[in-house]
């Protein structure tokens, strides 16, 4: 496809000639950004629907490997029930039913040979407001490996240190590894879960809102985690707070009323989108 | 977005709205001063005038006030709004205009202090006859440069990017004439330089049209032109 976002004018002009054919090079956005690295992720004629209605519309878009891609879009667009297709987390609600594939690797993780359970250590998930469990620090970590039957303290030990370190939260803990994570405040419990999520080792991150419950102090640390997180995961994440995507995130996609309206780089859809619905999102206009 | 109206007023919060416009409002009013700076410096060159030079001349505070006020505004609101997209490239070209604007406002200034030093010993009147339509060009092409801005116009604005070619070439053609007055007076150097001074002036604000018709075209359709060549394709296109 023409990728007028790479070229100088001058280059689309040599192209095209005609004036007419200009002001179509110019404004024709391109649905997907140009491919660069390895794609994680493949979502493929994507349609979800809650009883009768559907929530998501054909959704089609190819993740990169080790970059944060921000899904964002006013409440209701359908980002968080994309969000949760990636791990099956809509499974959990009765009336909800999918057509077409997300592909993680070359697997379709709704084909019918898939083990959920097996899948979500896969595609971690942090949610809203942060939710450890009712036990110590180093138990929330360990929680996963446990329940995956490591039991071997130096094995744990280890991890739990890894995943901490991390989640950019060792410092703060080490000394206090045995209080219960219920006293931590709600920054620290925050990136807790993302220790949590990141200890079974999972290829996809996927954050719902993270920063929403923070403090902007909490949410700097937050961001700058999932900085570093992208050097050794695939982050998703969806946020109310667009410049928090136009912070963290590589590519951005806009969704509205159920439809994947635009997808391309950051730094695109915040200077120059190219479709007037993200445009008049993104600079809060009503469209 | 291709769509050449940047719906600068469909913002939700309405002081947003105003707050943008109350900037557009004032770079067209500088503009408007810039404007009247250069046809007023002109006008007292062409006349002899010295004292409309001098009050030219005089009122270049104007032109930087308003610079100082709309940077700080432009300013103010990134901090306040952080502004995307089009508005972003609103403020971005606001920001680069009134650079642009202000240059334009000094070269004026210049003008009209040669216009004062030359009313005292006018230079060879084949010269003058020559300044005359470079400077009317240049006058055109800031005035164009400004509607564009005013109406967010691109073919408009690709024109006056060609047009400062024609500025150019004016401008070596005023420079042989000048040469040879000197060469052929050597008493009239003194006044031909200052004609000259003029001249480079001249060029200099047709360079600046060129620049803030550039930004209109980054303002609308997000794409960057500086630095590219004109000849050929964009000719061609308009």
């Amino acid at each position: 496809m023409d990728a007028p976002g790479n070229g100088t004018l001058r280059d689309t002009m040599m192209r095209d000639k005609s004036k007419e054919a200009l002001a179509e090079s110019l404004s024709a956005p391109r649905q997907q950004p140009a491919a660069r690295g390895e794609v994680a992720v493949e979502v493929d004629g994507l349609n979800l629907f809650y009883g009768d209605k559907q929530a998501l519309n054909s959704v089609t878009l190819d993740i990169e490997r080790n970059k944060v891609t921000a899904f964002i879009g006013p409440s209701g667009c359908g980002k968080s029930t994309l969000l949760r297709c990636f791990n099956r987390m809509n499974d959990l609600i009765d009336t909800v039913r999918t057509e077409g594939e997300i592909r993680l690797g070359s697997k379709n993780i709704f084909d019918k040979d898939v083990d959920v359970a097996r899948l979500r250590r896969q595609v971690g998930m942090v949610f809203q407001k942060p939710n450890p469990f009712p036990k110590s620090i180093y138990e929330n970590v360990a929680y996963g490996l446990r329940l995956a039957g490591e039991n071997k303290k130096s094995v744990l030990d280890d991890t739990v240190e890894w995943a901490l370190k991390g989640a950019a939260l060792w410092g703060e803990v080490k000394d206090r590894l045995q209080e219960s994570a219920l006293g931590m405040s709600g920054g620290q419990q925050q990136r807790l879960v993302i220790a949590r999520a990141i200890a079974v080792q999972p290829k996809v991150l996927l954050l719902d809102e993270p920063c929403s419950a923070l403090d902007p102090i909490s949410t700097l640390k937050v961001e700058e985690l999932i900085d570093q997180l992208k050097a050794d995961y695939t982050v998703l994440i969806v946020t109310h707070n667009m410049q928090q995507a136009a912070r963290v995130s590589d590519y951005t996609a806009f969704m509205y009323l159920g439809d994947l309206i635009e997808y391309n780089e950051t730094d695109t859809i915040f200077t120059n989108p190219g479709k007037k619905q993200t445009e008049d999102y993104i600079t809060g206009r009503y469209g | 977005m291709s769509d050449t109206d940047l719906h600068l007023g469909n913002h939700i919060s309405r002081r947003f709205n105003a707050e943008l416009d109350d900037v557009r409002q004032r770079v067209l009013a500088m503009g408007g001063l810039v404007e009247q700076q250069v046809r007023e410096a002109l006008q007292a060159l062409v006349d002899g005038d010295g004292e409309l030079g001098d009050k030219v001349a005089s009122r270049d505070y104007k032109v930087n006030e308003f610079e100082v006020a709309i940077d700080e505004e432009c300013s103010r609101i990134i901090a306040l709004r952080q502004p995307a997209a089009s508005d972003l490239r609103l403020l971005v070209a606001v920001i680069k205009t009134i650079t642009d604007l202000e240059r334009i406002g000094d070269e004026a200034e210049k003008i009209a202090r040669m216009a004062s030093k030359l009313a005292l010993g006018a230079p060879p009147s084949a010269a003058m006859s020559q300044i005359q339509p470079m400077g009317a060009m240049v006058r055109t092409m800031v005035t164009r440069a400004l509607n564009t801005l005013a109406r967010m116009d691109t073919d408009g604005a690709m024109k006056v990017v060609e047009e400062d070619e024609k500025v150019d070439a004016a401008y070596e053609a005023m420079q042989r004439t000048c040469i040879t007055h000197m060469m052929e007076d050597p008493r009239s150097i003194q006044r031909v330089l200052n004609l000259m001074w003029v001249a480079r002036s001249l060029e200099r604000i047709g360079d600046h049209a060129s620049n803030i018709s550039e930004y209109v075209i980054y303002l609308v359709l997000g794409k960057d032109i500086r630095h590219t060549s004109i000849t050929g394709p964009i000719s061609k296109v308009s």
